[in-house]
C-alpha cells in the first residue's frame, strides 16, 4: 500500500509543478499506478535504501533517483531499476 | 527487488486482487533548473512521528489519512516509527530511520554541494491505506501546497 500511497502524493506534487522521484518497492504496483518517476530498489520491504547504517548505500540510492530527475530527454512514466554500481551495494540485508 | 512473495499468503491474495489506482494521464514536472540549485523535500510513508506528535491512528478503517510536518531540524533518533503494518520487518527503520528518511543523507549532499538546499521541513504519513479516496481528496492536495508554498523545486518519496 505503501507504494501505492507515495506515487499518488508524487502525481499530485507534479500537477503542482514539483519535480518527484519515487523510491519504489514493488515493480508490479508502479507498473499499475504508474507514478512520473519512479526507481525500483532490490530490497525487501522495510528497506527502501538498503541498510541501516550503511550511508554509502543509501547515498548510491539517491544519488541514482536524482539522475532520474536529470535526465532531460525522458517522458512519463520513467520506471527504472536501481543499478548497484559497486559489489558492497549489492548486499542485501536480511530478509524477515 | 521487493517482491509479493515476502508477504504471507493472505496478504499477497489481497495484494493480486486489490483494485490498484492508476494514474492516467501522467503528470509532468521536468526540472526548471539544476539539482544543485534545487530545494529539495522529504516525503516518507514509513509512519514516523516526532515524540510531541500524536502516533498514526491504525484503528482508522482504510488507513489514517493525515500527516505530519517533520522539521528538517529534527535529531533522527527521536523519530517513532508509528507505522502500523506487521508484514514487514521493523528492525532496520528502528536501528537507522535514514533507511526511510535520510535526511542525514541529504545534509550530507548539501554540504557536498549536489543538491541546494533542503526544505525546512518534510513530510510523513503511514502508507498503508487501503481506502486512499480520503487521502487523496483532501490530504494530498494540502501536502502540495505546503511545498508550493515552501518553494520546493524536487520532493524524493521514500515508501516502506
Amino acid at each position: 500500500m505503501c507504494n501505492q500511497a507515495v506515487c499518488l502524493v508524487a502525481a499530485e506534487f507534479e500537477r503542482q509543478g514539483i519535480t518527484t522521484v519515487v523510491i519504489q518497492l514493488l515493480r508490479e504496483v508502479a507498473e499499475k499506478v504508474r507514478p512520473p518517476r519512479a526507481l525500483f530498489v532490490p530490497f525487501p520491504h522495510g528497506y527502501p535504501l538498503g541498510t541501516p547504517n550503511a550511508p554509502e548505500v543509501q547515498r548510491a540510492v539517491i544519488e541514482a533517483a536524482l539522475r532520474l530527475c536529470e535526465n532531460p530527454s525522458s517522458s512519463p512514466p520513467v520506471l527504472v531499476d536501481f543499478e548497484p554500481t559497486k559489489p558492497s551495494l549489492a548486499s542485501r540485508p536480511p530478509t524477515h | 527487488m521487493g517482491s509479493l512473495n515476502e508477504f504471507p499468503l493472505k496478504i499477497r491474495l489481497f495484494l493480486r486482487m486489490y483494485p490498484w489506482r492508476r494514474i492516467d494521464l501522467v503528470p509532468w514536472a521536468p526540472l526548471a533548473k539544476p539539482v544543485k540549485e534545487c530545494r529539495i523535500g522529504l516525503v516518507s510513508s514509513a509512519g514516523f512521528v516526532t515524540p510531541e506528535q500524536a502516533p498514526f491512528d491504525d484503528s482508522i478503517k482504510g488507513g489514517d489519512p493525515s500527516f505530519r510536518e517533520i522539521s528538517g531540524e529534527i535529531p533522527l533518533r527521536t523519530l517513532r516509527d508509528t507505522h502500523r503494518s506487521q508484514s514487514f520487518d521493523h528492525t532496520g527503520l528502528q536501528q537507522d530511520p535514514n533507511l526511510a528518511f535520510p535526511v542525514d543523507r541529504l545534509r550530507e549532499m548539501v554540504e557536498a554541494k549536489r543538491i541546494g538546499s533542503l526544505n525546512g521541513r518534510h513530510l510523513s504519513f503511514m502508507g498503508s491505506i487501503v481506502a486512499p479516496g480520503r487521502f487523496v481528496r483532501d490530504t494530498v492536495p494540502e501536502m502540495a501546497r505546503i511545498f508550493v508554498r515552501d518553494q520546493v523545486n524536487l520532493a524524493l518519496f521514500v515508501p516502506v
